[in-house]
């Protein structure tokens, strides 16, 4: 039979507010243990939540960027049930009336196509604690300190049909919320989460099959991973007739499989109810626009501008547009050297290799943005050629400047790189060469006319060897000259 | 000196006639002599009474004295003292010692009044009677057979034995007004968000409301003059100027137009107490009050929605108390489930388990929309009743309680029969609106309570009418025989 896959994620985004969503307490991430939890984060008797406005101005931020409805009227509630790192017994949060309505973001497909996947909802919520195994003599440590912290849940609907599409869901969201500033986006401290939903249906049934879902996969390699392992799990199943059952899993990377976590059958009752400690979040039209002014440029805008105004192929402007601080380097060194399409070329050749060897994001790069710039704006003067340039940029990753753009001017003169285009120079340096090599002067005049132009090669790499940085052109023009001499 | 007001104390504390030490060092005496036939206090914080009393004292000499300086008082154990355990009269919290001060707390203490310990109270505030602490139950001075009402059993009890002039106490469905009632004294509830609730251990959390027992209106606005105010850490607490409440006292009533609802004056209602709340609002009248009568039809609905409502937030309200973090804790967990359910099952009394079943059970799945929501639509009708009665009286007056206070153990074992004791009182938690009660007439040498609802923080008129009736009567200065009772 063929199969139709339907695929829905939720992602939980920590919002990036100094302090929690209801307490002063701080959300900086790796303090000690429980040092970050105050008394209303530790659920003592007598507390009462307070709502950080800020959480509320980034969720509004990220609605309209998903161009959402934006709840005017939003309500907290509690979810109830018992975990021990769940300090009050419930966890506050929005069912039935969202801060963010529904919404949308188009996905890029590998054809180079595009996709809308609608977004059903995001709703502010506190995020829990965490629950320490080990080091505990068979008991477990509770850790406080992330509990309270601002989360953003957003809800896609259904409309994923395979894992790659689920990815670039994963991946586009995340570039959003990074661009926006509302999360660090960092996946390896948990800022942000991602559960996913899978079923599979005969193609062309209407109803929906039976779901599992896998909770808490955090990184876009893994979504897809994890959703293609339990694809094909659920299929085989299904193939020998069997039922799937509805259930929460667990994706193990190390093996590459999912594996049931607790059954949800019996379908937990959170009993939830409006929470009598806070009010319901009235806002209006004026504070969602004065919200949108502070929006910055979002990543498909950025997208059609890098392909549309300054020429960029399409996969270019997609991938350089995709993260915010790539984007942002790129467009430095462009504007510096006024040449989008060169400065992508390095940024999508040099310095994304450089980023992917060392392991490093571009914001740990040691070349500046200045100082790429520079180096184009001395390829394009002629001043450096592209291999110089190269050796300038190397220098400059293994710390060789102090991040300012006149630091690769010393580079490029302390290395001896400036490019030699006085055509006299490189006429003696030609003699040079030629009164020096006899043989291959022989060879090459033995050689027909016609085959000439690729014999010419071994002269050009000896001239270049005799001087770094001759300008390659003015070389090939005069060896032509002088060999046309003989 | 126990005998006297919080404003006469402070008079008299103004005058030189003693100092916060002496009436201090009265009070705690008295407390150890004679409070194991009340048991009103859970915790005599005498150390640091001592202190704060030797501070004010000091202040005073410093010409730094104000109202409260050096004026004793306590705290019912719903209000988390830094430093001082905090047990909401369970077994649960017993070893709980808060590290902070609730809002109020902190008010007194700013205030300079010297603070004497903690107050016994129902389990979690859960209860009519004071019957369900974990600290045993707290008895009536008027007749130590008798139950003082509850659950600010303890506030109550403390200030008609004499052993405090005022106590803080608190009022989810009548838990202020029904003791206060029950031991001749004078009980406010103040509006809903007037009051900060920060540091008062939440039972229901959109119906609990601080206020306080005195003896005297005057006291009570002297109090209240401390507690109200907007506090950002009570998203509920409303940012609202707070007028001197002792200003406004004296102010003439003629004109008052008084409503008494008819649903009050229910012919079950026995003679005796129509009598005596009658003989009150006679006295208003004479006073130049007018009076009118009013219907509150769906008052007969409060109590049904009242036990919805309230245990539903007690539910998600009590899970904190888990055994993980504070508080009570089994021996031996095997593991997370038996940590919970025992240190729950052994922490929690009957009255408070019953009422998170009940909670948990009306909030569940299928249920929500018949319970729940259902109570919620019916509290918005209560509501509305009384938004509509204020629109032709300036104050609604009707008895406090249905009867004077019942004997110890003459309830307990019918928890329907305890739920209906707040009849009269439950409907203005639901409606959020100030209630006073005070003491207008005795049956069987039992007080009983007038009580006196107002407007939305229209508290200043309610200590006015309150004070009025108290200048011209003598029922708030009745005081059990304290002499009489064996071993004092």
């Amino acid at each position: 039979m063929e199969w139709e896959v339907v695929i829905g994620l939720e992602i939980h985004a920590q919002l990036a507010t100094k302090s929690k969503i209801f307490s002063g307490a701080s959300t900086a991430y790796g303090a000690d243990a429980n040092t970050q939890a105050c008394a209303i984060d530790l659920g003592l008797p007598g507390v009462l939540p307070a709502f950080n406005e800020e959480a509320l101005r980034m969720a509004v931020k990220f609605g309209l960027a998903i161009d959402a409805e934006i709840g005017l009227k939003s309500v907290f509630d509690r979810k109830n049930y018992f975990y021990p790192d769940s300090p009050k017994g419930y966890q506050t949060t929005q069912l039935h009336h969202p801060i963010v309505g529904i919404g949308h973001i188009d996905i890029e497909l590998e054809d180079g196509s595009s996709k809308r996947i609608n977004v059903t909802r995001a709703h502010l919520e506190e995020d829990a604690g965490k629950s320490v195994h080990e080091g505990f003599n068979g008991m477990s440590g509770i850790d406080l300190n992330r509990a309270g912290t601002p989360l953003i849940e957003i809800v896609s609907e259904p409309e994923m049909r395979n894992a790659k599409e689920a990815a670039a869901y994963f991946r586009k969201m995340h570039s959003i919320v990074t661009y926006l500033g509302i999360c660090d986006g960092d996946l390896s401290q948990g800022s942000m989460r991602c559960d996913c939903n899978v079923s599979l249906r005969p193609k062309g049934q209407e109803e929906f099959g039976t779901r599992t879902e896998i909770k808490n996969v955090n990184s876009f390699r893994n979504v897809e991973r994890a959703i293609d392992a339990e694809i094909a799990r659920q299929m085989d199943i299904l193939e020998d007739g069997g039922k799937i059952i509805q259930e929460t899993r667990l994706y193990d990377a190390d093996k590459n499989e999912t594996r049931a976590m607790r059954s949800k059958e019996v379908a937990n009752d959170y009993r939830y109810f409006p929470c009598p400690d806070l009010l319901p979040v009235i806002i209006d039209d004026n504070y969602v626009e004065a919200v949108r002014a502070t929006l910055p440029e979002l990543p498909d805008a950025k997208r059609a501008r890098f392909a549309h105004a300054h020429g960029l192929s399409a996969i270019d402007a997609a991938v350089l547009a995709a993260n915010r601080e790539l984007a942002h380097y790129f467009e430095t060194a462009a504007k510096i050297a006024n040449d989008y399409k060169l400065a992508a070329n390095w940024v999508q050749g040099d310095v994304s290799a450089t980023l992917n060897r060392l392991e490093i994001s571009i914001g740990e790069l040691a070349v500046s943005a200045e100082q790429l710039g520079r180096i184009l704006q001395l390829i394009k003067d002629n001043t450096l050629n592209n291999g110089g340039a190269k050796e300038v940029f190397n220098a400059l990753v293994e710390g060789k400047g102090d991040g300012s753009a006149e630091s690769v001017d010393k580079l490029v003169d302390s290395l001896g790189l400036k490019q030699v285009s006085d055509s006299g120079a490189i006429e003696a340096i030609v003699a040079e060469v030629l009164a020096a090599n006899p043989k291959l002067v022989e060879g090459y005049l033995a050689t027909p006319e016609d085959k000439r132009a690729k014999a010419i090669g071994p002269f050009i790499g000896l001239v270049r060897k005799a001087a770094k940085g001759v300008n390659p052109q003015v070389v090939m023009d005069v060896l032509q000259k002088k060999l046309s001499e003989l | 000196m126990h005998n006297k007001t919080i404003a006469e104390i402070s008079r008299d504390l103004a005058a030189g006639e003693y100092s916060s030490v002496e009436i201090t060092e009265n009070l705690l005496s008295r407390i150890k002599q004679t409070d194991n036939r009340y048991n009103s206090f859970i915790t005599v914080s005498e150390e640091q009474a001592l202190a704060q009393a030797k501070a004010a004292d000091a202040r005073r000499a410093a010409g730094n004295a104000d109202a409260w300086t050096g004026v004793p008082m306590a705290h019912k154990d719903i209000f988390c003292t830094n430093g001082v355990l905090t047990t909401c009269g369970s077994k649960m919290l017993s070893n709980f010692v808060a590290p902070y001060d609730a809002t109020i707390v902190e008010n007194f203490n700013n205030a300079g009044a010297v603070s004497l310990g903690k107050l016994n109270m129902d389990e979690f505030a859960m209860g009519s009677s004071n019957e369900s602490s974990f600290f045993g139950a707290v008895k009536n001075p008027w007749d130590t057979d008798r139950v003082p009402g509850g659950s600010s059993g303890g506030s109550a009890a403390a200030v008609a034995a004499q052993l405090v002039p005022g106590a803080t106490a608190s009022d989810t469905g009548g838990s202020i007004r029904q003791p206060a009632a029950f031991c001749g004294l004078t009980g406010l509830k103040p509006t809903y968000g007037r009051v900060s609730r920060w540091g008062m251990i939440a039972y229901a959390s959109s119906l609990d409301q601080a206020g306080t027992i005195t003896r005297t209106a005057e006291d009570s606005a002297m109090m209240l003059n401390v507690m109200a105010g907007f506090d950002a850490k009570d998203s509920t607490c409303v940012d609202r100027e707070v007028p001197d409440y002792t200003a406004t006292l004296n102010n003439s009533i003629e004109g008052l137009t008084i409503g008494l609802p008819k649903e009050y004056f229910r012919s079950d209602l026995s003679a005796e107490m129509q009598q005596q709340v009658r003989n009150a609002i006679a006295e208003y009248e004479k006073m130049g009050a007018k009076v009118k009568e009013i219907s509150l039809p769906n008052t007969h609905l409060a109590i049904p929605a009242y036990y919805i409502i309230a245990p539903a937030e007690c539910s998600a309200n009590l899970s904190r108390m888990d055994g993980v973090r504070f508080g009570y804790r089994c021996e031996n967990p095997q593991d997370i489930n038996d940590l919970y359910k025992r240190s729950r099952g052994e922490g929690f009394g009957i009255e408070v388990k019953r009422r998170i079943m009940v909670g948990a059970y009306a909030l569940s799945a299928g249920f929500y929309d018949a319970y729940y929501k259902k109570a919620q639509q019916v509290r918005r009708l209560i509501k509305n009743d009384f938004v509509n009665a204020f629109n032709e009286v300036d104050i609604i007056m009707g008895p406090t309680t249905p009867t004077p206070a019942f004997k110890c153990g003459e309830k307990t074992a019918d928890p329907v029969d305890m739920y209906l004791e707040d009849i009269f009182t439950i409907a203005l938690n639901l409606a959020g609106l100030p209630g006073m009660s005070i003491s207008c007439g005795q049956v069987n040498n039992l007080p009983v309570g007038l009580q006196l609802i107002g407007n939305y923080f229209d508290e200043g008129r309610l200590l006015n009418a309150a004070h009025k009736f108290q200048q011209s009567t003598d029922w708030h200065l009745k005081t059990p025989d304290l002499k009489n009772q064996a071993d004092i």
